[in-house]
């Protein structure tokens, strides 16, 4: 059974214009798909769509199946607050991509990240501290009990985005959506950061839905791509296809541009000593 | 240690000054030197010993009687902050969380409350209701509601828009939960400070309305009115309406600077910048 079903998906403001417009696409259980599209693309809206997250101003219409892969999936389209929050989190959570601003800023990580814990493992007392720090140690961050007790200002950028992706990873979801969460990180803390969710979405067996407007990076965690421009889908296929046969212009610029970046990325890597 | 103290600074100027105030309030409820009424003292006696402020044109004690004008504008801030604050802060939230017509039309209506002078609508209230402390307690109250529901209506969308709120609702929280703990957190510094700006005012404005003869009902005798009653004898007896303006002015100074005070203890982020 299917995680995410999307079939003739659109999303339009109050004025008719369409961001996105008519995509369809499916991610099965421990599928990883790679949406890639330059900004302003509607890649993130498409994120924001699958979760029931869209802006007031903005309407979804057509069909949009969210399920764990076990229980009979919900529609999203059109589905009430309340039913959301049951399956947000648990079958579906979010990593964006400023992690400064997805914290909240007057909120240790420790008593952040025990919001969803509690809510989706019923944790309390002992076992939710012995919880916050094992997930923060999921997340390879070095002093888990330092970090638990700071404010997000107080650690670095990869620490944040560390911590950010232990809140997704804390409701347990089926489906992890990344998107663009190496974007605003310098190239080493990039790459890290690309390896972590690599690990814990295969630790997982998670699905996970990767959103980049660089098909570098993409291309080091998925195996099927789907290439948006101007809200629709201009090419789709596994991720071999893509880079070996173009077939779209904007694809092309993609793959060219990507393979001098990926080269760029090798360099930085070797010479990071990681 | 040193810019420690140097931070606290204000704060400890502000509660001093407020501080005394308030003590003199407390102070006016078991006793002071004289009754309210009590005109036993000569007409427009100087300062001494019996009197330590002097007397009024009537021969009353002008230490109890200022002592009686604390207590009343303490309760005026004190009642007024109160009202403004849960009824500005609801209907800010309100217009925060609402779309469009909703949120406009409570727009407008801050808009035009603020628009509207205190002391005009403190006017209506006393015509409707009669002088008295209440009616002027319940007008500050309203008028300071506006402000804060504008201020709460901005600092609501803000919040609203920021990533963190997104990711919270990713993973299930409730709004009325999102409200508790990230929603009133991040706004509660910006509006603590205009809680204490707005006590400062509430008192000036209470000494307006007494002044004008809207205010508590004599022989309850408020700041206002006593720089009312001192302004024909001012050359004579100076110090009927030193003691009563300086005082004001301590109150309004005094919020001031806790204000100030306040919101850098409170702000973790403001913290880190100095």
């Amino acid at each position: 059974m299917k995680i995410v079903d999307v079939q003739d998906l659109t999303v339009q403001t109050s004025e008719a214009s369409k961001v996105v417009n008519g995509i369809s696409f499916s991610i099965e259980p421990g599928e990883r798909l790679g949406l890639i599209g330059e900004s302003g693309s509607g890649k993130s809206m498409t994120a924001l769509a699958v979760m029931g997250l869209l802006p007031a101003e903005l309407k979804a219409s057509g069909n949009l199946l969210l399920g764990n892969g076990k229980d009979a999936p919900m529609q999203v389209i059109g589905a009430s607050e309340k039913s959301l929050n049951e399956i947000r989190g648990s079958v579906a959570s979010i990593v964006f991509q400023e992690p400064l601003t997805a914290l909240d800023p007057l909120m240790k990580i420790g008593r952040q990240l025990s919001e969803p814990l509690r809510r989706w493992q019923g944790l309390k007392g002992d076992a939710l501290q012995e919880a916050i720090i094992s997930a923060l140690a999921e997340v390879r961050i070095r002093k888990p009990e330092r970090i638990a007790g700071s404010y997000p200002y107080e650690i670095s950028g990869g620490e944040r985005q560390r911590a950010a992706i232990a809140m997704a990873l804390a409701c347990e979801p089926s489906l992890l959506i990344a998107d663009e969460p190496t974007t605003a990180l310098d190239v080493t803390v990039q790459a890290e950061i690309l390896d972590l969710l690599d690990a814990v979405v295969a630790e997982r067996g998670m699905s996970l839905l990767f959103i980049s407007h660089d098909l570098a990076v993409v291309s080091r965690i998925t195996d099927h791509v789907l290439v948006m421009k101007d809200g629709s889908v201009v090419e789709s296929g596994s991720l071999r296809n893509i880079l070996h046969s173009p077939n779209h212009p904007y694809t092309r610029d993609l793959v060219s541009s990507a393979k001098e970046l990926d080269d760029a990325l090798d360099i930085a890597k070797k010479s990071g000593g990681n | 240690m040193n810019t420690k103290k140097q931070r606290s600074l204000p704060l400890i100027v502000g509660c001093t000054l407020v501080g005394f105030i308030v003590l003199m309030a407390l102070l006016s409820i078991f006793w002071t030197p004289y009754s309210v009424g009590d005109m036993s003292g000569s007409r427009l006696g100087p300062l001494s010993s019996h009197h330590w402020l002097g007397t009024d044109k009537l021969g009353r004690d002008l230490l109890s009687r200022v002592m009686i004008g604390a207590r009343i504008a303490i309760t005026v801030g004190f009642g007024a902050v109160f009202i403004g604050a849960v009824l500005g802060v609801t209907l800010g939230l309100i217009a925060g969380f609402a779309q469009r017509w909703v949120d406009e039309s409570f727009s407008a209506m801050f808009d035009i409350l603020i628009a509207f002078p205190t002391l005009l609508l403190a006017m209506l209230i006393v015509a409707a209701r009669g002088a008295s402390l209440t009616s002027a307690i319940v007008a500050i109250g309203i008028g300071i509601s506006a402000i804060v529901a504008r201020l709460t209506r901005l600092l609501v969308k803000r919040v609203l828009a920021k990533d963190f709120i997104t990711a919270s609702r990713a993973s299930g929280t409730s709004w009325a939960r999102i409200i508790f703990i990230h929603v009133l957190p991040n706004i509660w510094t910006t509006l603590i400070v205009t809680f204490a700006l707005q006590f400062g005012f509430a008192g000036l404005t209470e000494a307006s309305l007494s002044y004008l003869g809207l205010g508590a009902p004599p022989p309850n005798a408020s700041w206002g009115s006593l720089l009312q009653e001192a302004q024909a004898t001012v050359l004579i007896s100076p110090v009927a309406a030193i003691a009563p303006g300086l005082l004001l002015v301590c109150l309004v100074i005094g919020m001031n600077l806790i204000a100030d005070g306040l919101r850098d203890i409170a702000d973790p982020t403001l913290r880190r910048s100095r």
